[in-house]
């Protein structure tokens, strides 16, 4: 049995073991009190108020250096909950049109995280000059509120809403991701706004205020030594001509549809148009802004956000032919003076694909001036078929590989977010459809004028012919010619892509039988222009979800080209009747600053094919 | 000075007294800077915590007096008696008691407070100083392996634990204060200092490492194949008798227990008490949500400095980043506003008191005053180091208070009855030899 006096010593264990604890307790004080800097950076984010300074968005210029997007002062009315004890609360809700429940409402919101009770946040957003007016008056009797000075985007005439996109709050995963943004903050949300957002946006400046025991500033934090000043966002320069802008707008409004207009040179978009629009000055602000939001959104007939030039897919129809006659060219299958029999139809097939009574000479450039299908059918079925390739599937994939070097079926990488690639059917496609073996260049022959899964998005049409006006390779198509005040451009935007045909004699036969299409013959000799050449092809595309689409690309002048234009125009017919005098009235206005056939102008301008408004009558 | 026996205050141990005067003053000047508000400032407004502050204060030197006006005798005689009304009382406000924050461990009386389970410690501290004073905790250090040897030797360590774990187990079942519970184990010191066997200790140290790498390393196999060759390996060091051979091989079994109950304990755990050992083990970051305590915690302390930023001065402290900051969390405060200085400070002051009762327990000639003593010491040690260990993330967070330095009645009164009643027996020593 131990004693009392053996069991002390267990005293010198306890008191040892008492020690051991606090001398590892004060060892680990002395690093986090003296030792680590880090609690210390991380109670100033704490404890100093950052303020930080909204740097002014870039402005946006067309072509010319007009404006087409400012900016104009907007006014957040700020809340510290933790200050705002009583203030003159009746007051403000009179001020804000708020009732009483909506303001306890904001101010818990303003409590609860990630928001804080001593931080501030936003309590109205982008006040109207009026309720700022009223409210700057008597800011003082609301204790805890302020005032914070942010910029919204204007826009001086109501165009180009799909090209330049809408700036909206950051997402809450975007934010968190991105160090830059906070919540609460603006980002380039589509369009150009998006793409060129980190030009754009400018450098937020911040700057730290020391906030004593009654919460309130003292001063600048280290004499200003880690503040720093907002830059504001650069200036873009945009390729787009304002005045053709618009002018295309106005000719495709009451029209669903799409036109893009490329200078062929440099690859610089001219003018982007997806109709139905909106106007672009409807997505800014605060209530307003997602009002109207909630609107366009759910506007499911007309589909007014939808941008129709970059992300609709059509099928070509007679317009790709140009493609086919390139090609079968190239492969020196056919050449000026090839031609083959049609019988109102394709005969092969007993007169399918159909065609229809043209008169005319049935070589290659008559061919193409009056759209012949059976031409291309036969065209098609020569490319698939040739000897060079014993397996139709080669033969299949080489037709292939050509026609994507124009650009369906990929994606160009032009410097506006979200378009679509368009579609080329594979050959793994077609083995699902038909099984192996279960097709021939017979069974979708309908590829050859431009039908069956073919499709394409209106960019992509534009940039077609904008490559046979340079006779072989074209510019990626993009809207910024600058950035900033150096104005310099991505390099990729400066690099020629050649496409797959570069036989110049090609291509001199397929702008004989464009220019073709637009003289006595031709299906689009109704839209010839005075003084100047255009070469053109129309198209009328059939399309399982209704009446025919109405398709037309053109270039002029002939010689040196300025403009390459494709123009569709939903379920509206013949592509000589509608997007034909939208493309050349285009031209027109673009090489000579107005029209010399004000009768089309009218008509095209007036006619209203969403309500059922047409003022000519159908298949002239 | 005379020799004066009538008086009350005769062998007071003042040297304790002052220090426990200096550690309120010190407690309450805190207080008032963690709850420090420019709308606010009389300091006897009692709508303020301060305020509230001063009048417990002002009682607990009512109550202390009180303790030593009473004849020493009183808690020698009654030390089983408090531990039955309080253990009573512990059941009672279940029924009776308000409900604050979730648990119904309140008796209220307007806008003041007491929870009894503040007070068992003292209760149970004189109910295990009366049992074990007249009692050997080990009967015969050189005992057999037998059932009959066993019980004979262990029936007095079982009864001690069950006079601890009765309202350990109260408190933490019925009222669900895991702080206020799990306290009772600092107990396990006193036990050590009347001759527990240092095996116990071992084991539960071991049981606890453990625990932490069974909890860390989640491959069982290979932490039962470490722990076999531990066992194998400690053979080479002790003589190889078969009571030995017993011991390890009973070691072993029970450590694969815990590496199989690891998992089935920390499952069913309480979620919020499952991340905050995930946090201090730092398999789990969340700085901002359940770590936000600790994480704020460390800033305020951390961003003291050498010398701190100065009394009201804490910007940390003052804007409310730490919760609990007037109680649990007072520390912060300190840290904040005294610097690494301040910390170290208070943390001798605790350190002085406890190992000052350690030096008063020993000269007791009584045994019930010397584990009374030594009660209060490990009561007051568990207390520090859980505190001050949870706000510097050293241990996980446990709802318990800094002695005479958080906010709160129940904890003041409870710690300066705990305390006063030894003060008094300490001062009787040379009177009477119970």
């Amino acid at each position: 049995m131990p004693s009392n006096s053996q069991l002390s010593n267990r005293k010198l264990v306890i008191g040892g073991f008492f020690v051991l604890v606090v001398i590892i307790y004060i060892i680990r004080l002395f690093y986090i009190q003296v030792v680590d800097d880090r609690y210390k950076v991380e109670a100033q984010n704490n404890a100093i108020r950052r303020l930080t300074e909204y740097p002014v968005r870039g402005v946006i210029y067309d072509r010319n250096g007009k404006l087409l997007v400012f900016n104009e002062a907007s006014y957040d009315l700020m809340v510290i909950p933790k200050e705002a004890k009583n203030c003159d609360t009746v007051g403000l809700c009179e001020i804000l049109e708020i009732d009483k429940t909506e303001f306890l409402k904001r101010m818990k919101k303003a409590c609860q995280a990630p928001n804080s009770p001593r931080k501030q946040s936003i309590f109205e957003k982008q006040m109207s000059a009026k309720t700022y007016a009223a409210l700057q008056e008597r800011l003082y009797r609301f204790k805890g509120f302020f005032v914070q000075k942010r910029a919204v985007r204007k826009y001086p005439k109501p165009i180009a809403a799909h090209l330049l996109g809408y700036v909206g709050e950051v997402s809450k995963e975007k934010a968190k991701k991105d160090s830059y943004y906070n919540e609460g903050d603006y980002i380039g949300i589509s369009g150009i706004e998006r793409s060129y957002e980190t030009e754009l946006r400018g450098v937020k400046g911040v700057q730290c205020a020391i906030t004593n025991v009654h919460n309130k500033t003292i001063g600048s934090y280290m004499d200003g030594k880690y503040d720093t000043l907002a830059v504001p966002g650069k200036p873009l320069y945009c390729s787009i001509d304002i005045v053709l802008q618009e002018y295309g707008e106005k000719l495709l409004q009451n029209k669903k549809g799409a036109c893009v207009a490329i200078e062929p040179s440099t690859g610089e978009i001219l003018a982007l148009i997806s109709s139905p629009g909106y106007d672009p000055n409807l997505l800014v602000g605060g209530k307003e802004r997602s009002k109207n939001f909630t609107k366009l959104y759910y506007d499911s007939l007309n589909l007014p956000l939808f941008n129709r030039a970059l992300t609709a897919m059509y099928p070509p129809g007679s317009i790709f032919k140009l493609i086919g006659a390139l090609i079968a060219q190239n492969d020196g299958l056919i050449n000026r003076n090839t031609s083959f029999p049609c019988a109102m139809g394709y005969p092969p097939m007993g007169g399918k694909p159909k065609c229809h009574a043209h008169g005319g000479g049935k070589n290659l450039i008559g061919s193409i001036a009056t759209s012949c299908n059976s031409y291309y059918s036969y065209v098609f079925r020569e490319i698939v078929d040739q000897k060079k390739y014993p397996k139709f599937i080669d033969g299949y994939n080489h037709w292939r590989d050509m026609v994507m070097t124009f650009g369906p079926g990929t994606k160009l990488n032009t410097d506006l977010p979200y378009d679509k690639p368009g579609n080329v059917p594979s050959v793994k496609y077609y083995n699902k459809v038909f099984g192996e073996n279960g097709w021939r260049s017979n069974t979708v022959v309908s590829l050859g004028i431009g039908q069956a899964e073919l499709l394409l998005v209106p960019y992509q049409m534009a940039n077609v012919v904008a490559t046979i006006a340079n006779r072989g390779y074209y510019y990626t198509p993009h809207c910024i010619k600058g950035v900033g005040n150096e104005k310099y451009i991505d390099s990729k935007f400066k690099t020629k892509h050649y496409v797959g045909v570069q036989n110049q004699e090609a291509y001199q036969n397929v702008i004989d039988g464009m220019q073709g299409a637009l003289e006595p013959g031709g299906t689009a000799f109704s839209n010839r222009l005075k003084d100047i050449v255009v070469c053109g092809k129309t198209g009328t595309a059939q399309n399982p979800g209704g009446k025919d689409h109405s398709v037309f690309l053109a270039f002029a002048p002939r010689d040196n080209p300025k403009i390459a234009i494709a123009c569709i125009v939903e379920n509206a017919g013949f592509g000589n009747t509608w997007a034909a005098p939208v493309v050349t009235l285009m031209i027109e206005k673009y090489l000579r600053g107005k029209t010399l056939r004000p009768d089309v102008e009218k008509r095209i301008l007036e006619a209203d094919l969403i309500h059922g408004k047409n003022l000519i009558p159908e298949g002239h | 000075m005379g020799r004066n026996d009538n008086s009350m205050f005769y062998g007071v141990d003042l040297v304790t007294v002052f220090t426990y005067l200096v550690l309120v003053l010190l407690g309450w000047l805190n207080i008032y800077a963690a709850v420090y508000n420019e709308e606010y400032q009389s300091i006897f407004d009692t709508s303020q915590k301060y305020g509230k502050q001063l009048i417990w204060i002002g009682t607990a030197f009512i109550i202390a007096t009180s303790i030593l006006i009473i004849d020493a005798n009183f808690y020698t005689v009654f030390a089983y008696g408090f531990y039955a009304v309080l253990i009573v009382a512990n059941i009672l406000v279940v029924f009776l008691g308000r409900e604050i924050k979730g648990s119904k461990s309140w008796f209220g009386v307007g806008g003041f407070g007491l929870q009894p389970a503040e007070f068992m410690k003292f209760a149970v501290n004189l109910a295990l100083a009366k049992f074990l004073s007249n009692r050997q905790i080990i009967v015969n250090q050189q005992f057999r392996l037998r059932l009959k040897d066993l019980v004979k030797n262990y029936k007095n360590t079982f009864y001690a634990l069950l006079f601890i774990l009765l309202p350990l187990l109260i408190i933490k079942k019925l009222q669900d204060e895991t702080g206020l519970a799990i306290v009772m184990v600092a107990f396990i010191i006193v036990l050590y200092r009347e001759g527990l066997s240092v095996n116990f200790l071992i084991f539960g140290l071991l049981a606890v490492i453990l625990f932490i790498v069974a909890l860390v390393v989640t491959n069982t196999p290979t932490l039962l194949i470490s722990l076999g060759i531990i066992a194998l390996s400690s053979f080479l060091f002790v003589p190889r008798t078969r009571k030995n051979l017993i011991i390890i091989a009973l070691f072993y079994l029970l450590g694969a227990g815990i590496v199989f109950t690891t998992d089935f304990v920390y499952n069913h755990l309480e979620p919020h008490q499952k991340d905050r050992i995930d946090i201090l083990l730092q398999k789990k970051e969340d700085p901002k949500g359940k770590g936000y305590n600790v994480n704020q915690s460390k800033i305020a302390i951390g961003s003291g400095g050498f010398l701190g930023k100065g009394y009201l001065q804490g910007t940390q402290t003052k804007y409310d980043f730490v919760p609990e900051q007037d109680t649990d969390f007072i520390f912060c405060t300190v840290g904040e506003e005294w610097g690494f200085v301040g910390s170290v400070t208070v943390i001798f002051l605790e350190l002085f008191l406890i190992l000052r009762v350690i030096f008063l327990a020993e000269r007791q000639r009584s045994d019930f005053s010397r584990i009374y003593g030594y009660g209060v010491a490990a009561i007051l040690f568990f207390h520090l180091a859980v505190n001050i260990g949870m706000t510097i993330g050293l241990v996980p967070v446990i709802g318990i208070p800094l002695p005479f330095f958080s906010y709160g009645g129940s904890s003041l009164w409870s710690f300066t009855i705990l305390l006063f009643i030894f003060i008094k027996l300490d001062a009787n020593r040379l009177l009477i030899l119970r």
